[in-house]
């Protein structure tokens, strides 16, 4: 059992860390259990102390890595910021390098960048000419709303239909879901969502085309920046319908993918725990048969599921660079694509300080419902 | 209450694997059967509560009391599992939900069954416990399956299996997966609970040895048929089939005496 000092953490960081197998018991007598109420924190309490230091540690290295990735890009901001005019005149190249700080050298640079970012400060874009802070407050809601919903709907529909496909299988229902969702990771993302476009908009007149609500309607007072969320907090039902039936098409184009995953593995995850043991045990134990789906087959599954889930996301957000584009959703995607083509390094830079964190914290959330789950991750 | 099954027939994608099985348990009495692997002893338990493998087909009777298992609507036999028919399974290691606490699995059943509330069950829960002689039974309430060796999770299972006070017990294997030094104990406190509950038990097992420790009547299981059934001191003495004789013939002598 752990000495006084904790048990360090459990190997890794990353969902591949969670141990499958039971680990072997002994030791963890009475004697174990007084040790663990003498030192007070509820074990669930410690083990998310040490995964929040964890992802801190963490985030310090993504600034490490976005600073160094975007200055080992070949390519001169110089060049991609200047005129050809204002290029030809050494006096004016140096003023502005040493305007942004590039004649230092750099792991001063570095410095300078870890210390803006404590303040809050990303630098200047380069192209917008605002603070980039301000820029990505103005796009990142956008893109947060739109994968935020196709998350949403991903989980939902993908466990949902993955079980009824596992409850009912190799009947009409499962073929029929294994089909759905084999198209759903073959087809790609920027086919469908140009199809989506043509067909429900340009050809069905059902959706909105492009944008977040109707012009005529103008926005919501912003609180969170995300069109429905506001448009609910200022009671506009108005304005949340029409952001409503925006955000419909692209969220489902993005999500598709990720139904059809989810699908996929939630059947397998739940055919092979209603192949368990304990399945079979808790069915003599004559529980109803919700109760035993899900307490005791859900449960189980769920820890593969949320694996999944948490890698499928990352790809998700990728996702939202082509749908942004094709809808015109003014999202985190269209400012990273801008800001990469004109090598507005603050701007990339802070593109990618907000991707690395929300990576970080979809697997913050991925390792804390483990341990939520699973007693033998927060146990040892 | 007695628990009688005859006839039974089952057979799995066309093929046959128990071909017209019988067997009688009664209160107070424990069972055992025995037979080489595959011969259908896991098979017959399952039967009973209806457990079967998805595909399987029934036939025969399964009579507890006045009612026919195999006829029972799917809302009765519910009622029947766990509560009048309960079961322990071969290996404690996968039988035992692993994210679930001992008091869950304990409780879950009782609650639903009895209609008990939450405090109420949780006490009878701490007793059967105690009864099962689990150390600390306050404590292992709130533990999870991985914080008990085998020999405890199988007394734990047997807990739950009793918590409902069923009338039946079929116990497919109880010590096969528990080192030897733990089998005895788990053996003596299932005999020790059909005598002062006066439960029916079948006790399923390969092993002459444990069968001749504890039952009181044998039945030999092969290719899905019983071959042999009776008091203990008579199959066990005087086999009357060439296949039990030879069971017994593998078995080291000083086991039986
Ligand atoms: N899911 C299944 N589908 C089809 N046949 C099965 C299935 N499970 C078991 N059988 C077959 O049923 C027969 C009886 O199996 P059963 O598990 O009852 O044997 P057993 O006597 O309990 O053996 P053991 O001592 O190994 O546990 C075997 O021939 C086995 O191959
Ligand atoms: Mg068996």
């Amino acid at each position: 059992m752990s000495d006084t000092t904790g048990p360090p953490p459990s190997g890794g960081a990353g969902p591949s860390s969670t141990r499958k197998e039971p680990p072997p018991s002994g030791g963890a007598g009475p004697l174990a259990t007084r040790k663990i109420r003498r030192r007070g924190a509820h074990p669930l309490a410690r083990f998310l102390v040490r995964r929040v230091l964890l992802a801190v540690l963490m985030a310090w290295g993504i600034t490490l890595v976005t600073f160094v990735l975007t200055n080992l890009v070949p390519g001169d901001p110089v060049a991609a910021n200047l005129g050809q005019r204002a290029l030809g005149d050494p006096a004016i190249v140096a003023q502005w390098r040493a305007e942004h700080g590039l004649d230092q050298p750099l792991w001063r640079q570095y410095l300078l960048h870890l210390q803006g970012l404590l303040q809050g400060d990303l630098g200047t874009s380069q192209q917008s000419h605002r603070p980039v802070s301000q820029d990505l407050a103005e796009f990142v809601p956008a893109t947060l709303e739109l994968a935020g919903a196709a998350i949403l709907v991903s989980l939902v529909l993908g466990v949902a239909f993955g079980v009824v496909a596992a409850l009912r299988r190799d009947r009409l229902s499962d073929h029929a879901l294994r089909v759905l969702s084999l198209i759903g990771i073959s087809v790609p993302t920027f086919w469908l969502a140009l199809m989506a476009f043509y067909l429900f908009f340009y050809r069905l007149q059902l959706t909105p085309g492009s944008g977040r609500v109707d012009a005529a309607l103008g926005l919501a007072p912003a609180v969170t920046g995300m069109q429905t969320v506001d448009a609910l907090l200022a009671g506009r039902w108005d304005i949340f319908s029409s952001a409503v039936a925006h955000l419909v098409t692209p969220a489902l184009v993005l999500a598709l993918y990720t139904i059809g995953l989810l699908t996929r593995f939630t059947r397998s995850a739940v055919l092979e725990v209603l192949g368990q043991d304990y399945v079979r045990a808790a069915r003599a134990k004559g529980l109803p048969g919700r109760v035993v789906l899900f307490r005791y087959v859900l449960r189980s599954a769920l820890v593969p599921i949320i694996t999944v889930a948490g890698l499928a996301f990352g790809s998700l957000l990728s996702g939202t660079v082509l749908v942004e584009a094709i809808f015109a959703w003014p999202g985190i995607g269209q400012y990273a694509y801008k800001s990469a083509t004109t090598l507005d390094l603050p701007a990339v830079m802070g593109v990618g300080l907000v991707v690395g964190v929300v990576y970080l914290v979809i697997n913050l959330v991925v390792d804390v419902l483990y341990g939520v789950i699973d007693p033998r991750v927060r146990l040892h | 209450m007695t628990l009688d099954i005859s006839g039974l027939k089952v057979s799995i994608g066309g093929k046959e694997i128990l071909g017209g099985v019988d067997l009688r348990l009664a209160a107070g009495r424990v069972h055992g059967l025995a037979g080489e692997s595959g011969s259908g002893k896991t098979m017959t338990g399952l039967a009973v509560l209806g457990l079967l493998p998805h595909g399987a087909r029934v036939s025969g009777s399964i009579r507890l009391g006045e009612r026919d298992l195999l006829t029972l609507p799917p809302k009765e036999l519910n009622r029947v599992r766990g509560g009048e028919v309960a079961m322990v399974f071969q290996d404690p290691a996968t039988s035992l939900h692993p994210m679930l606490t001992i008091g869950k699995q304990l409780t879950e059943h009782m609650r639903h069954h009895l209609r008990l509330g939450r405090a109420e069950a949780k006490a009878r829960a701490v007793e059967l416990l105690g009864k099962v002689r689990i150390p600390g039974p306050e404590e292992a309430y709130g533990r999870f399956p991985h914080q008990f060796s085998g020999g405890m999770r199988q007394r734990v299972a047997i807990a739950i299996a009793l918590a409902c006070s069923p009338k039946v017990l079929i116990a497919d294997e109880p010590t096969t997966a528990l080192d030897v030094t733990v089998q005895a104990g788990v053996l003596r406190l299932l005999r020790g609970l059909c005598d002062e509950l006066g439960l029916a038990v079948l006790l399923v097992t390969h092993d002459l040895g444990v069968m001749s420790a504890v039952a009181d009547e044998v039945s030999v299981m092969k290719d899905g048929l019983v071959v042999e059934s009776g008091p203990r001191g008579q199959v066990l003495r005087e086999p009357a089939h060439a296949y039990t004789r030879s069971l017994l013939d593998s078995l080291p002598d000083a086991e039986l005496r």
